[in-house]
């Protein structure tokens, strides 16, 4: 596994343009390559395009032009059925966390596996050792209806991580958590990064950026540039 | 309330499809269909039962009545021999007939005797000639068709009543089992249509929750399945709640018409065959529904990325 991941890029964007209907092109000629084991931010004013960014690469929808590599497969113009193998590799944080609200936190996060078609056993082994990671450990059979803003986020992130995704793509999770648990959740991501999963975070949060000293995508007027580190 | 019925722990589900609003009234019209159904086929098995004991007993043989010209003159008994003469002509002229005869008078004075005593007088009484037909027990020919047929060769002559009665009431039995064919298409018709209907509007409410499932790496079939184990469960819960309704109606009519025995319709009695293929349909019921919701999930979620 570890050796296959090196044989292709992660992240592949060529000529990428994005547009709703009608519209303008909310992005335009995005050409990109993430590496596998990198980590990035991605920033730029609201209304900007991150979270469409990155619906292109959660496969959320096709770009208007150009086209998408994910994992060295081109899943521009892929048939639906190979879909699924491709996103059981990715770990999505939603902005609006998109938890199932009749399940508890605990049935949520275990969705990725049971749909991978895991053991309950396994799921009973991994499941609430992450939650209670995530400070969730008291309200594991509670519905997402009862949990706050931050809890809400926190499953979120435990529903996109449990896989041990390949690429993780999480848009503004720490949008709705104090300092200290944006830090603490933040470390959680570092940890995955080291094991190798690649990582792209949208983010308002300058001063982690800054903090976290990892190169930045930045988007703005349906362009993107890349910044290191040390211009930031 | 039977949408109630612990669906929630029969199927384990990411869905939350067990609670939504087609659950309450899709049993309860699959069990009206069951029911409907059930009627439908056990009338259809009892008129096929009632159908071949009246073919056995018009099929094969017909009698044919001749009026005799009266008087006792020579004249009048040659002019009826003729009338019995041209009728039997025309009766083996029919493609179907396979032999037609008459009774000899020898034999219906002695069938008379009886009745009416001395010999001497039978042969003055102006009684009716009668022709034996023999029919090809394959083929049914029209009875009213023959009738007027012959009445238009002889004047006056009949077949047997009673014969002419039972065709016709075999041709409304038919009608009827016809009727009976066509309510279990219709059932089965609506019962498949009401299902599509009632996965679609559940697909449109639950889409986001199914683009969840998408995001975390479910295959369509996983998602359908979903539907599909609850279109089974609804349809099982249904059929059976229309077979609960259908027995003790149907074991009813069996009691009352055995108060109606005698005569032409039979007491009815049902078959364990038939009932055990009316046991077959909760299950029939929860296939077809299970079927049509996976076939139509996954021809809506086609059209999803
Ligand atoms: N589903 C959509 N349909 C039409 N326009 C959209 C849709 N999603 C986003 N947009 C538009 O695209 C632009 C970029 O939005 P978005 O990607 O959400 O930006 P950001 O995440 O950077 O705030 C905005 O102008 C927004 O109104
Ligand atoms: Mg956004």
């Amino acid at each position: 596994m570890q050796q296959e991941q090196f044989e292709y890029d992660t992240v592949r964007f060529k000529s990428v343009g994005l547009r709703y209907g009608n519209g303008p092109e909310i992005l335009q000629d995005i050409s990109l390559t993430l590496t596998p084991g990198s980590f990035h931010f991605l920033t730029g004013p609201s209304g900007a395009g991150k979270t469409s960014l990155l619906s292109l690469l959660y496969l959320a929808r096709r770009p208007s032009r150009g086209s998408v590599e994910l994992f060295g497969q081109d899943v521009t113009s892929a048939p639906r059925h190979r879909l699924p193998a491709i996103r059981r590799r990715l770990g999505v944080v939603f902005q609006d966390f998109r938890l199932l609200d009749h399940l508890s936190a605990l049935d949520n996060v275990a969705l990725p596996l049971r749909v991978a078609g895991a053991s309950e056993a396994e799921i009973q082994r991994h499941v609430p050792e992450l939650l209670s990671w995530v400070g969730l450990a008291s309200h594991m059979q509670a519905k997402p209806s009862v949990l706050s803003g931050g809890q809400k986020q926190r499953v979120a992130i435990a529903r996109a991580v449990i896989t041990r995704p390949d690429l993780l793509v999480a848009d503004e999770p720490t949008g709705n958590v104090d300092d200290r648990t944006a830090i603490r959740l933040m470390h959680l991501f570092r940890e995955m990064n080291r094991l190798g999963t690649t990582i792209v975070i949208a983010t308002h949060n300058e001063q982690l950026v800054r903090q976290m000293r990892h190169p930045r995508l930045h988007l703005e007027g349906g362009r993107l540039s890349i910044l290191q580190p040390e211009e930031g | 309330m039977m949408a109630g019925i612990g669906l929630k722990g029969l199927f384990r589900s990411d869905l939350p499809v067990a609670r939504d609003s087609s659950g309450g009234f899709l049993p309860w019209l699959i069990a009206l269909m069951v029911f409907f159904a059930a009627m439908a086929t056990t009338g259809s098995v009892g008129l096929t039962d009632m159908i071949a004991r009246w073919n056995r007993d018009v099929a094969g043989t017909l009698t044919v009545q001749i009026p005799p010209v009266i008087g006792t003159t020579a004249k009048a008994k040659e002019e009826t021999a003729a009338r019995v003469e041209r009728a039997v002509r025309l009766l083996q002229s029919l493609p179907n007939v396979v032999s037609a005869s008459e009774i000899p008078a020898d034999k219906l004075a002695a069938l008379l005797e009886p009745w009416l005593g001395s010999r001497e007088l039978i042969d003055e009484l102006p009684t009716p000639r009668l022709i034996d037909v023999t029919l090809n027990p394959q083929a049914r020919p029209s009875l009213e068709d023959l009738q007027t047929r012959l009445k238009d060769a002889v004047e006056g002559a009949t077949i047997d009543d009673h014969q002419v009665w039972m065709s016709k009431l075999i041709s409304l039995a038919e009608g009827l089992q016809k009727l009976a064919w066509g309510v279990i298409a219709l059932v089965s018709f609506t019962t498949t249509t009401t299902v599509i209907y009632a996965t679609r509007t559940a697909l449109a409410v639950h889409r986001p929750h199914i683009e969840v499932l998408h995001f975390v790496g479910a295959t369509d079939s996983y998602i359908a399945r979903q539907f599909a184990s609850r279109g089974l469960a609804l349809g099982l819960l249904g059929g059976l709640g229309g077979l609960l309704g259908a027995v003790p109606t149907l074991w009813a009519i069996v009691r009352l018409s055995e108060g109606l025995q005698g005569g032409l319709i039979p007491a009815i009695t049902i078959a364990p065959l038939t009932w055990a293929l009316l046991g077959s349909f909760p299950v029939i019921a929860g296939l077809i529904a299970m079927i049509t919701a996976h076939i139509t999930v996954r021809r809506q979620l086609s059209g999803m990325l």
